[in-house]
């Protein structure tokens, strides 16, 4: 039977109160939202604390999907099942829907959260892969107040991120712009399982020439990982399979996978490569309005 | 580290001491002795102790019981009301859902949620809500058809079809 260490569990009623209780309890405290990472983790003995903090009664609070000037904004606590159920989200970013239908399983769903699942950081991570392709940024708040970070600044490396102890996530802000779209591919051994390799791809066309583009891809390095080679090396070009090809190309070249259990290195750099180039024909497919 | 917890499991109020790290699924099989919710693997990948919580189905070896509480649970003993079995219970009778019995309780639950939520799934629709579960004797086929059952006796029944 797996059972976590004894800690002491409370319960945080508003973003305040659980920063009150991170200022108080320092770095003997983790906070718990929907708990399908940390659980685990303390069933096996991996995390260790003395106190708890539950943050799911602030899903009234950090539970949203909203539209702003120019960004849409998703508070942390959303669940992956409403990030898969949100319309306005899959409209201006279909790579969340990509990603969420192959994210874990419907039960697993109903609890895991955005905030969860970035604070994680989890090398294989969708999310993080996702919020990367569209570089996000994220809000963090501590007592002095919030700052905004983004995602190559809020990765430090496997499971670790830019939070202090006493500081928590509340919000992702993703740019809109006009004229794109985005796909979300993703290679996993069985439904509902982490990615052997995954890639999300976004694109902004100008006319008939790309004027942005980026490509996240997960399972490939220390952390989910943005190439800005492939932003390059497509910025002002008509999109053609021979473009893809190359951007695959780069991706393979400019990934560190390992060898493991969900398969080698040699095999990844392929996946990262076939990926790129067909989350990317995806996104213009889309834009051109000829895909879902 | 005990502390006390309250939530309402199967329509009724319970309090109870519990430590905090006291898992829901220990908790509704121990403490309570609703047995009914099954215990396997431990690492959210079976389903087979999957109940409601606040009307959503959650696996519950990875939630704590502290997490449930003032919330609602509900159980797999919940599904039969006055000596009458849920139409699911019925369909997983009726098309042979029911293999070992191991993986049945969080089968139905999870059955049970997609039915409100959607009474006419496609063959696809189930095999995508369960697919967090798995049926160690492999009677997914089966097990999709006694869904399908209950889907058609509820639309029988509310004059749907
Ligand atoms: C069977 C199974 C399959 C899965 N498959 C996939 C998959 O295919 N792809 C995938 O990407 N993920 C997968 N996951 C992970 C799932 O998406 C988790 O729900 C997610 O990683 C963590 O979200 P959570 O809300 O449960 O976080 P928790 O477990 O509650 O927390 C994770 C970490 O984040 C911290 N944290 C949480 N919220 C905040 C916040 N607001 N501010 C600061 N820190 C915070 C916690 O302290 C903890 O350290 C799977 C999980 C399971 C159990
Ligand atoms: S025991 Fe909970 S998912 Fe297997
Ligand atoms: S009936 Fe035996 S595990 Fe499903």
């Amino acid at each position: 039977m797996q059972v976590p260490a004894p800690f002491e569990y409370e319960r945080a009623t508003s973003v305040d109160h659980a920063i009150g209780l991170l200022e108080r309890l320092g770095n003997t405290s983790r906070l718990i939202a929907g708990g399908h990472s940390l659980l685990p983790m303390m069933k096996l003995r991996l995390v260790n604390l003395e106190y708890l903090i539950d943050i799911n009664d602030l899903h009234d609070e950090l539970g949203y999907v909203r539209l702003a000037r120019g960004e849409i904004r998703v508070g942390a606590m959303t669940r992956h099942r409403e990030l898969l159920e949100s319309d306005p989200l899959a409209e201006a970013f279909p790579i969340f829907r990509d990603a969420e239908r192959v994210i874990a399983d419907p039960v697993v769903r109903n609890r895991g959260t955005l905030g969860g699942s970035l604070c994680q950081a989890d090398p294989s991570e969708d999310l993080s892969a996702v919020c990367t392709t569209l570089d996000a940024s994220c809000v963090i708040r501590g007592s002095a107040g919030d700052r905004v970070v983004t995602m190559a600044e809020f990765y430090r490396g496997p499971y670790e991120t830019a939070i202090e102890d006493n500081e928590m996530l509340i919000e992702i802000r993703i740019p809109v712009r006009a004229g794109g779209s985005s796909a979300y591919e993703k290679v996993e051994r069985r439904a509902g399982d982490w990615a052997v390799v995954s890639c999300g791809a976004a694109l902004w066309m100008d006319g008939d020439l790309i004027s942005d583009a980026r490509v996240g891809l997960a399972a490939v390095g220390p952390n989910t990982t943005g190439i800005p080679a492939i932003s390059d090396a497509l910025r002002g070009k008509a999109p053609s399979e021979e473009l893809f090809e190359q951007a695959g190309a780069i991706a393979g070249e400019n990934c560190s996978p390992q060898n493991d259990m969900r398969g080698s290195a040699d095999y990844k750099r392929h996946l990262a490569n076939e990926l790129t180039r067909r989350a990317l024909r995806r996104a213009v497919a889309r834009i051109g309005g000829q895909a879902r | 580290m005990s502390m006390q917890v309250s939530m309402t499991v199967n329509g009724e109020q319970v309090t109870e001491e519990i430590e905090g790290r006291t898992l829901l699924v220990h908790f509704l099989r121990d403490q309570l002795r609703l047995t009914g919710t099954h215990w396997g693997c431990d690492t959210s990948n079976c389903g087979t102790c999957v109940v409601w919580m606040d009307g959503e189905p959650v696996k519950s070896c990875t939630v704590l019981a502290a997490m449930a509480g003032g919330r609602e649970v509900r159980t797999v003993e919940d599904l039969e009301q006055d000596g009458v079995l849920d139409p699911i219970q019925q369909g997983f009778m009726e098309c042979h859902g029911v293999q070992c019995g191991f993986c049945t309780p969080g089968m139905m639950m999870t059955a049970r949620a997609l039915l409100d939520r959607n009474p006419d799934p496609t063959d696809r629709e189930i095999r995508e809500a369960i697919s967090g579960q798995i049926c160690r004797c492999t009677g997914y086929a089966t097990i999709v058809r006694s869904v399908q059952w209950a889907a058609a006796a509820e639309a029988a029944f509310e004059g749907r079809s």
